[in-house]
């Protein structure tokens, strides 16, 4: 029989809420910065201009080409270098949270990017028009017009996909970040207690994600109903 | 004094032409009623009017100011000619008093105080200042559509166009809508209505202009002579047809 010592977690309860800190921290910077640039990668891909069209479905297709782990590794090996190259210095890094975040808002805006543009697109045309012809140039009518209508459709989708971005969030500890899991890890190593931590773990994830989950469905149904 | 002058305009999409050397004019004052077969390039020829749709040869000036022109301020002219839609295109994630102000605001600076004023005297005058507070989706389609008019009308425009403003409308709201244009034609408001409401024509147009399958204009005439003495085939052919129901 497995024995469980659950006081390990209590005893660790301060290190893994420094943790938790650090994965929201990074979970809302991400999404924040995910929406706000994946929106502006959005009407780029949408817009008329070869320029800005060509460059952006490149740059969406790159990023989701790759995995995700990779392309926290690069910015943290990279991101020294290209500092380095600008000032002048070597080895100053941004550190590690840092060169996390810029990984996170790039991948996460490729993501929204998707769902933002399907939004955009599924306002009728007639809408854009409309505030065209009363005089609206192209950032109030995306501002004042279709963005609010594309958010509204978009929101269950949006939410699922804030609920995978707060699991990536795990992934940080490639660099040897201390994030809720890796606080675990860390506290299982020295105690050698892994199982109890790992269960604790896995529970808050559950119910965080399960919570979520239950929110985006109520959502759906209330928008579903709304249409009718 | 002409408003709107549409001088040789030709578009197309890719490969097909469906504006072929489009040449009128509105005059101030004046009400122009365009119809036409479907994809004859009505819509897109109003919507040219104010740049809605590019168009690659010709030119159209509205009040003094060329549309395609590279200095002109297009958002500028757009906001002093009011546009009307088939499908209303009311913003529906706002009310009705939102609609009417945010470009009154947003576009020409008004304070919210003085555009929630204008818009409720608008919306009075097409009779529906009791809906005000509720959202479009609540409306009949003819309520939408005359809250469309009003919105237009907020900006104060200079001249009005309409793309089949009542060819979304049950029959028994098509009514409520033409009397708020005619009324607006009787103002003296210069108009350009695209319209199959031939008793509409009738009662206040000064020019019909007729446009033909491949997207030219095969008469621009008189209303009399429109509907008296027809001079082409085609006209006629189709005149006996929409007045037939
Ligand atoms: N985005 C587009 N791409 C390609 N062709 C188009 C596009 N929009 C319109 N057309 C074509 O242009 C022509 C004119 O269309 P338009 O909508 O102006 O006709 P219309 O006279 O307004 O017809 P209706 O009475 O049906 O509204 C049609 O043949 C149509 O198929
Ligand atoms: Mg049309």
């Amino acid at each position: 029989m497995l024995e469980l010592d659950w006081n390990i977690v209590i005893k660790n309860l301060p290190l893994l809420w420094k943790g938790m800190v650090l994965s929201l921290k990074l979970f809302a910077i991400a999404l924040v910065g995910g929406i706000f640039f994946g929106t502006l990668l959005a009407m780029a891909r949408l817009s008329s201009w070869w320029i800005l069209r060509k460059p952006s479905q490149w740059l969406v297709d790159a990023i989701r080409a790759i995995p995700f782990i990779m392309a926290i590794f690069w910015f943290y090996f990279l991101t020294p270098k290209i500092v380095g190259a600008f000032t002048g210095e070597q080895g100053e890094a941004i550190g590690p949270f840092w060169s996390a975040v810029i990984a996170f808002i790039l991948v996460e805006s490729a993501y929204f990017s998707e769902i933002i543009r399907a939004g955009i697109q599924s306002i009728p045309r007639g809408q854009p028009w409309a505030a065209y012809a009363l005089g609206m140039n192209y950032w109030q009518a995306m501002g004042n017009v279709v963005l609010p209508q594309a958010f509204r459709n978009m929101l269950p989708i949006m939410l699922t996909q804030a609920i995978i971005l707060f699991q990536d969030t795990s992934l940080v500890y490639v660099v040897g970040l201390k994030d809720f899991l890796g606080a675990a890890s860390t506290a299982g190593q020295i105690s050698g207690r892994v199982v109890e931590l790992y269960l604790f773990v896995a529970l808050v994830y559950l119910v965080i994600c399960f919570s979520l989950s239950r929110v985006v469905k109520r959502l759906q149904e209330r928008m579903d109903v709304g249409r009718t | 004094m002409v408003m709107i002058d549409i001088k040789g305009v030709s578009k197309w999409y890719g490969e097909k032409q469906v504006l072929v050397d489009c040449t009128t004019t509105v005059a101030k004052g004046e009400v122009v009623v365009v119809c036409g077969p479907s994809g004859s390039g009505k819509s897109t020829l109003i919507k040219t009017v104010n740049g809605l749709e590019p168009f690659q040869k010709g030119e159209i000036i509205v009040d003094g100011l060329s549309v395609g022109g590279k200095d002109t301020d297009l958002a500028k002219l757009r906001s002093r000619v009011g546009m009307v839609f088939q499908n209303f295109e009311l913003f529906p994630h706002m009310s009705v008093t939102k609609n009417l102000c945010i470009a009154q605001e947003k576009v020409l600076g008004r304070t919210a105080d003085e555009a929630h004023d204008k818009g409720l005297k608008l919306l009075d005058r097409v009779g529906l200042i009791e809906h005000k507070d509720k959202y479009p989706a609540q409306l009949s389609g003819g309520q939408q559509q005359r809250v469309a008019i009003a919105r237009a009308l907020s900006m104060d425009p200079i001249a009005m166009l309409f793309d089949e403003p009542t060819s979304a409308l049950d029959p028994e709201m098509i009514n409520e809508v033409l009397d708020v244009m005619v009324e607006l034609a009787h103002e003296g408001m210069t108009m350009m209505c695209v319209t199959h409401e031939m008793g509409f024509a009738r009662k206040v147009a000064d020019r019909v202009i007729f446009m033909e399958k491949g997207g030219t204009i095969l008469e621009d005439c008189s209303k009399d002579e429109f509907f008296n003495t027809p001079r082409k085939p085609r006209t006629q052919d189709f005149l006996s047809k929409i007045l037939a129901h």
